[in-house]
């Protein structure tokens, strides 16, 4: 494609100078907007819009009682995902990286959560309905890290070793544990744990980030978002519950999530980084987005796809102008 | 007088974008394709999303779970950003495919192309302030890409209160002085001509 010529850049650039019609531009903005306007209006009235009820723990412990049961004994042995996940929550771990940057450690931990004081004996201690719970939380409180670690782990090891069956689940040295796994499973169970969570340290909270990390560590989150179609394999970002459009427009973001190796968390480094590589790369290119216009060949395209000769047939058909020539 | 950084301000305003160039009544005859309607219309949904907004902003992030009233505003909120979407990406490859940053247009592709990002950070933080399951999912989800990159340690998705600050008050701002400085430029410089158009075609006969 031979290359704009010095005038015909300055031609582009220079103010309008030939043919011009009558163009009331107030009138088209005006017809636009009672379009949209009205083509919303019949949307909204035809379609709704999306509204499915929030997961409680109260419907977790009703649905799945085991799995809030087993899920308690894992925060307070350390080893849910919340325990285990680094910044910006604590320092169990080193975070994603890409190469050389480990920018989730280096951030630091500016939202601290201690998922068996925060989750679980924190929430219990607001709701002692009895004996047991308060013999346990005075035990759990009395004991040393290294005992409580001992106790929770030996539990949770023996849970895992039985599939969650927790009938099946041996005589051991377990301590306190299952009395406050039940405790809490019961209070929730009762309604009271969703707010108790909430309202950790003050009379106004505006922030769940307990409960969603808390809700994400069991299956009650994960099996839901499955049954939506809303998993990330699936390119949950774009999806939306129900039958409406999600954000369609993450398309992109959503496309790496579904091919080797992002979708491979086995996969070093990559797959195992995946949401730190696609974060990496979706910032390139929303910057290639921006900077299209000096972007050798992608901003040629345009003059070799000759798409615009369409926008502007009868324009050039009216006045006889050919193509450039290559 | 002419010292004055007022007089300045309103000689250069007066000179570069004059109400004839703001409010014109006459385009170059070669504005005649149907792809040029969908920047007024991105426009027009993005009024109807402030509306709708500003409506649910008055009654709290809860009330259309409860409100037959808040539901179907909540539903005009939901229509007119995928709309707005639909228009946007449609004037974006309209634009794309015209070449439109031709003719010392680079600044008016560079604010159209950084107000399309600051619409999905908006939209996306309305999916976080929806209060359903969505928002639920979402906030589990996302997290883990912002926390990736250190930004969760204060962009916290989580965070009902700090989404719901940023979505109707901080990124609508962003996104609302990026779309007049987008407007006023594509104003100020004009419809960019057709990419075969050559000096020596255009004659000066005029309207």
């Amino acid at each position: 494609m031979k290359a704009p010529s010095d005038s015909k850049r300055a031609f582009d650039a220079a103010p309008w100078k030939g043919p011009t019609k009558r163009y009331d531009i107030v009138k088209e903005g005006t017809i636009a907007l009672v379009f949209v306007v009205v083509l919303t209006i019949i949307l909204s009235l035809f379609m709704g819009s999306p509204d499915d009820t929030p997961l409680t723990f109260k419907g977790w412990a009703i649905s799945n009682p085991d799995n809030l049961y087993a899920t308690t004994v894992q925060e307070l042995a350390g080893t849910s995902g919340s325990a285990t996940y680094g910044g910006p929550y604590d320092n169990a771990s080193s975070g994603l990286n890409v190469g050389p940057l480990w920018l989730q450690k280096w951030a630091g931990v500016t939202h601290p959560i201690n998922s068996a004081n925060d989750f679980v004996i924190a929430p219990l201690s607001t709701q002692i309905t009895s004996l047991e719970i308060a013999n346990a939380l005075a035990t759990w409180k009395s004991a040393t890290d290294t005992q409580r670690h001992d106790w929770a782990t030996a539990y949770d090891d023996a849970i895992t070793k039985v599939e969650g069956k927790l009938s099946d689940v041996p005589a051991g040295a377990y301590g306190p544990v299952p009395a406050l796994a039940k405790g809490l499973t019961d209070m929730a169970k009762d309604g009271a744990l969703d707010a108790a969570l909430l309202s950790q340290g003050g009379f106004f909270q505006t922030d769940n980030t307990k409960q969603i990390l808390f809700f994400g560590d069991g299956s009650y989150l994960d099996d839901a978002g499955t049954t939506a179609n809303l998993q990330g394999g699936t390119w949950g970002m774009m999806n939306e519950t129900g039958r409406y459009p999600g954000q369609a427009w993450l398309w992109l973001y959503s496309f790496w999530y579904q091919i080797p190796p992002f979708n491979n968390e086995e996969s070093k480094p990559i797959g195992a980084n995946a949401d730190a590589y696609i974060m990496y790369i979706m910032g390139v290119l929303s910057l290639g987005l921006v900077l299209i216009p000096i972007i050798p060949v992608i901003k040629t395209l345009p003059m070799r796809i000759p798409i615009q000769r369409g926008i502007w047939r009868q324009y050039y058909e009216t006045q006889g102008i050919k193509r450039r020539k290559k | 007088m002419s010292e004055m950084w007022t007089a300045k301000l309103r000689n250069k305003w007066q000179k570069e974008l004059p109400i004839e160039k703001l409010l014109p009544d006459d385009q170059p005859a070669y504005v005649g394709s149907w792809i040029y309607v969908f920047g007024v219309l991105t426009l027009s949904a993005l009024a109807m999303i402030i509306f709708s907004g500003l409506i649910l902003a008055f009654e709290g992030p809860a009330w259309y779970h409860t409100s037959d009233a808040g539901k179907f505003t909540n539903s005009l909120h939901f229509w007119s950003v995928q709309l707005f979407f639909v228009f946007m990406v449609i004037h974006l490859w309209g634009k794309f495919w015209m070449a439109a940053w031709r003719g010392n247009r680079f600044a008016t592709w560079a604010t159209g192309a950084v107000a399309f990002i600051a619409s999905i950070a908006t939209a996306f933080t309305g999916y976080l302030v929806q209060t359903n399951f969505d928002s639920q999912w979402i906030s589990f989800e996302a997290k883990d890409g912002f926390n990736s990159m250190g930004i969760g340690a204060w962009f916290n998705v989580t965070n009902l209160g700090q989404m719901l600050l940023l979505h109707v008050a901080f990124l609508p701002l962003i996104l609302g002085v990026i779309t007049v400085v987008h407007v006023l430029m594509v104003r100020k410089r004009g419809v960019v001509p057709p990419i075969d158009a050559e000096p020596s075609s255009v004659s000066e006969v005029g309207r």
